[in-house]
């Protein structure tokens, strides 16, 4: 794991020489390539408009202002509706939490019926569904438009949530699997042996066991679905529009200025929940992705 | 065993085949169905709407024909060899510094990776925040006295496509220096120790040594990036929405144009079987050498 001590002893010797200062110029070089944009957005996005216009991209701000924040919130134009990211805001928060639960569910009981009953066909099934963790989205895109509207579902919060537990399948089937393969065989078969059926071993065995893979399953689902756009562009509908939507909609609108301040402070609002989860889980999400490898 | 076992047994496994129906449904009709018809369509002569009839490979022809499509083409294998190569390279270095028993690894870990827990919009956006002409780094270089400096690729017909690329690479090489990072602490101890007796530099055991053993890293790091290239769509319609003109059009948003925008899903169809074609024929191979090693323990 990244975060693992690299043992003892490794390196030849830890006194100040020329390559270590080398090695420190590097990794401060890049660690203020890497914090550039952070800083540019943050800084941006507390300026009133009357600096950003001097072009001091740079630059504390002289003045400094809440307001662009108050107005990326609550009364920046998404198209013709001036009411600000906070209607996507909360349009993300309802799609992402059943999308996260349903896959989530899914994919344990795929994996967890996958591991340990192994029922017939089920192996070329699973064959298929990583593969269609290659498909390009494209492929799919029209055909399923159609599909859902035939059932009533397009433009709506369930058909959104469906999509999103479609296309979240293999790799969440695939974290469960290897996680479950992992397990001794002798648990289960204890389990059958006292006599639990298919859902009781399920429930009452492996699913507590779980915690540590459902963790990891919940951070790649939500940061996965909160940072989509073209799922959301598609069959979200106007109703339901993702914060990434409309984000691209106030920053991407040409009706006067372009206030630059606005869309940096609406970018960042956008990029808070990933971010904030990403801080917090730290080594989970690097876990995560580890494991993610196969993710389309 | 007795037959109440046996009877058990049969009664619990239909159990686990009715759990697996929602995956064997996603399989036929969301991933083999949709293949399907858009293969289907992709001979068809749907405009507007499907259309059953059969016109042999004319939209292939057509779309081959297209110049919007073949600078699409283009424009993705200079964007994805450009991004995979810069990718790899970016991430295997910074991983080695990292690897140097620094201080402050935690937190240069943090600041590599966190672009990439942003969307592809989000991140677009502060590109094109930063690389815009008028105010951004062109106009700091000229408010600092470079009264001649030029930056303003993501209005120049020939460069857009590679302001896509440094956005998305700032975002995607804190990744890969994660999946190598795991993969150099991976590496046995006695390795070193071997090394430096043997007198060998720390380069040169990085370069012949080391890298072979990360081929895992490196694979898993490739499937990676070349399916974000493939699907690269969201950064551009933030960047550059496809321009100057056509400039910067990519086959994901050709597809997505022609599919909802131009109503000519015939076409479109073609073209993202022609995407999926790709695909499958670079990732299948290194697919099938990673399961048949993971097979035989390797």
């Amino acid at each position: 794991m990244a975060t693992a001590k690299p043992p003892a002893g490794r390196r030849r010797s830890l006194a100040w020489t020329p390559a270590r200062a080398g090695v420190y110029a590097f990794l401060i070089v890049a660690a203020l390539f890497f914090l550039l944009p952070l800083y540019v957005m943050l800084v941006t996005s507390v300026k009133p408009m009357e600096e950003i216009r001097l072009g001091t991209l740079f630059a504390l701000p002289v003045k400094l202002t809440l307001e662009p924040w108050v107005q990326a919130w609550q009364s920046a134009c998404t198209g013709l509706e001036c009411e600000g990211i906070r209607g996507g805001f909360w349009n993300s928060v309802a799609i992402v939490v059943p999308s996260t639960i349903l896959s989530i569910a899914i994919g344990a009981v795929n994996g967890y019926a996958l591991s340990f009953w192994r029922p017939r066909g089920a192996g070329v099934l699973f064959a298929i569904l990583m593969m269609g963790a290659f498909i390009p989205v494209q492929v799919m895109v029209y055909p399923l438009v159609r599909v859902l509207a035939a059932v009533d579902l397009f433009s709506s919060l369930p058909g959104i949530v469906l999509i999103h537990t479609i296309f979240g399948m293999p790799v969440m089937t695939l974290l469960f699997r290897n996680y479950y393969a992992a397990l001794p065989m002798e648990l289960f078969k204890a389990a059958r042996i006292d006599g639990g059926g298919f859902w009781r071993i399920f429930l009452q065995l492996m699913l507590p066991m779980s915690t540590p893979v459902i963790v990891v399953a919940v951070i790649m689902q939500v940061t996965g679905i909160w940072n989509d756009f073209l799922l959301g562009l598609v069959f979200a509908g106007s109703e339901h529009l993702p914060m990434t939507v409309q984000l691209n909609n106030i920053i991407n609108t040409t009706t006067g200025e372009r206030l630059y301040n606005v869309n940096m402070a609406a970018t960042i609002l956008t990029s808070v929940v990933p971010l904030a989860l990403y801080f917090i889980s730290g080594r989970w999400f690097v876990r995560g992705i580890a494991s993610g490898a196969v993710k389309g | 065993m007795t037959a109440a076992l046996v009877k058990k047994r049969q009664s619990v496994s239909v159990a686990a085949y009715i759990a697996l129906i929602p995956m064997a449904l996603t399989v036929l009709l969301a991933y083999l169905g949709t293949m399907l018809w858009t293969a289907r369509v992709s001979v068809s002569s749907s405009r507007t709407f499907p259309n059953s009839d059969f016109v042999g490979a004319s939209q292939y022809i057509r779309l081959f024909n297209n110049e919007r499509w073949l600078l699409s083409l283009q424009n993705v294998a200079v964007y994805g060899l450009l991004f995979i190569a810069a990718c790899l390279i970016i991430g295997f270095l910074l991983a080695v510094f990292i690897d140097q028993k620094v201080m402050a690894e935690g937190a240069l870990r943090t600041i590599f990776l966190y672009p990439y827990a942003m969307s592809f919009v989000a991140t677009g956006l502060i590109w094109q925040w930063i690389l815009n002409p008028e105010l951004g780094i062109q106009e700091v270089l000229r408010k600092l006295g470079f009264t001649e400096a030029k930056f303003d690729w993501i209005v120049d017909q020939d460069m857009a496509i590679y302001t896509i690329v440094i956005a998305t690479v700032w975002q995607a090489s804190g990744l890969v220096m994660a999946l190598m990072l795991s993969g150099l602490r991976g590496i046995d101890e006695e390795l070193w120790k071997a090394a430096r007796i043997d007198g060998i530099p720390r380069w040169r055991v990085y370069v012949s040594i080391v890298l072979p053993m990360l081929g895992p890293s490196v694979s898993t790091a490739f499937v990676l990036l070349f399916v974000m290239v493939v699907k690269v769509f969201d950064s551009v319609v933030a960047m550059t929405q496809g321009g100057p003109g056509t400039a910067s059009e990519v086959p994901a948003k050709f597809i997505m144009d022609y599919l909802f925008g131009r109503a000519n899903i015939g076409l479109a169809s073609a073209a993202s079987i022609v995407l999926l074609a790709t695909v499958l024929a670079i990732v299948a191979p290194l697919y099938y050498v990673r399961t048949r090693r993971a097979d035989k323990g390797i």
